[in-house]
């Protein structure tokens, strides 16, 4: 990260693969990440998308927000989708029927279609080893059908299926850590980027493009909505998981890990959790709670990171 | 598709409901939901493109002299350029009713 500056932001291509004109809420990072993800890719992208947010804002008929050939998938198969885009595409080169080229087989999904829905097709691409890469959308709920738990939901989080109360603290049990399956698979590329750092999210798209064989990318986008927060301080949020340790940015090339960010100084996880809606019930004995099992992760990446 | 969209009819839609026209939801203005515009000082921009790379609507455009404004065909007045914009050289100010 300490190679990129915000301030060259206008040496990014110009070209926009997402149209403008989509039906995102105000201050959607996920749309964002997409848009930039594109923008890393180009023009020789094939994707395939789940069902979800991204799905339901840019395709509604017959309009379409995508300058690349898009197809819509079942929650599922996504993955499943993409594999026989790229087993079909490298059967018709090897045939001459289509001229040889490199193009981008992209799966795309949210974190209900990756962490829950898909997992088993998703696993089974990764497997299989074929040239794709995945990207996880994360907002850490299915906000598309209004806010409710998903595996990927953090601890202690409130959504309209684990509301808190008296007797709950909201989501009871433990974010799914995709990435860490992901690396599991022995796949030759795995990390985890936000919108709020868009430089090294593009450059991770690129490097997860040009490698040869399956790649997982981990995408914390914000959601203004399902979070409960202004919408303008989208970015600002995602800044904030970051340095707080809550959502470490790195990235594991063929099995070695190597974090991409480590801020100077960590910021506490409060500053990240109070501010939410979703958080607004915790006391301060679960913030510590959340912050003890945040740093445990964190550390843990870290020294992944450092030892060779 | 050369019809407006809310005259199209389902036997108009393509096999599988393909969409052929790329990128085609340019027809579908976004800036009615806006209830904030941003307004960008230009003697204060430093050109500097952070406003445009954040954008999740697409709507930040460049002029001819090099300085970024808001596109208020599709701006949704969220404002994460005036919150982002290095110098705060933008500033939501509320729409008309």
């Amino acid at each position: 990260m300490d190679k990129y500056s915000v301030y060259s932001a206008r040496l990014v291509d110009q070209t926009e693969y997402m149209a403008p004109g989509h039906r995102a809420c105000q201050g959607c990072a996920e749309v964002l990440a997409v848009r930039l993800i594109l923008k890393a890719l180009g023009r020789d992208t094939i994707m395939a998308m789940s069902t979800g947010c991204m799905e339901i804002i840019s395709s509604p008929l017959p309009l379409t927000s995508w300058r690349i050939p898009w197809i819509h998938n079942a929650f599922e198969n996504s993955s499943a989708v993409v594999s026989g885009c790229e087993s079909g595409m490298k059967a018709m080169m090897r045939k001459g029927r289509i001229p040889q080229k490199k193009i981008n087989f992209v799966a795309m999904g949210g974190d209900g279609a990756t962490a829950d829905i898909g997992m088993g097709p998703l696993s089974g691409a990764l497997e299989r080893g074929h040239d794709f890469l995945y990207v996880c959308l994360d907002n850490e709920a299915y906000m598309n059908t209004g806010i409710q738990r998903s595996s990927s939901t953090p601890y202690g989080a409130s959504t309209t299926t684990s509301p808190a109360g008296k007797k709950s603290i909201g989501q009871h049990t433990q974010k799914k850590n995709m990435a860490q399956i992901a690396v599991a698979h022995n796949i030759p590329y795995v990390a985890t980027a936000c919108t709020s750092y868009p430089f090294d999210l593009m450059e991770k798209a690129k490097r997860a493009a040009e490698m040869n064989g399956a790649a997982y990318l981990h995408v914390l986008s914000v959601c203004p909505t399902g979070w409960r927060i202004p919408p303008e301080e989208a970015i600002k949020y995602g800044r904030l998981a970051v340095e707080s340790g809550m959502f470490p940015l790195y990235e594991v090339v063929n099995g070695k890990y190597s974090l991409s960010y480590k801020p100077p100084v960590m910021i506490p996880v409060k500053e990240y959790l109070a501010a939410q809606g979703r958080y607004r019930h915790l006391t301060d004995t679960d913030l510590h709670k959340i912050e003890e099992m945040a740093m445990q992760e964190y550390q843990r990446i870290v020294r992944l990171s450092e030892g060779d | 598709m050369a019809k407006p969209i809310d005259e199209i009819t389902w036997q108009e839609l393509g096999i599988g409901a393909v969409v052929t026209e790329i990128g085609n939801s340019v027809q579908y203005k976004t800036g009615s939901w806006r209830s904030e515009r941003p307004v960008v000082k230009k003697e204060h921009c430093i050109k500097c493109g952070v406003c445009w790379l954040f954008c999740p609507d697409m709507s930040i455009v460049q002029t001819p002299e090099g300085h970024f404004t808001a596109n208020l065909e599709f701006c949704k007045g969220c404002g994460i350029c005036a919150k982002e914009c290095p110098v705060g050289c933008i500033t939501m100010q509320g729409e008309e009713a």
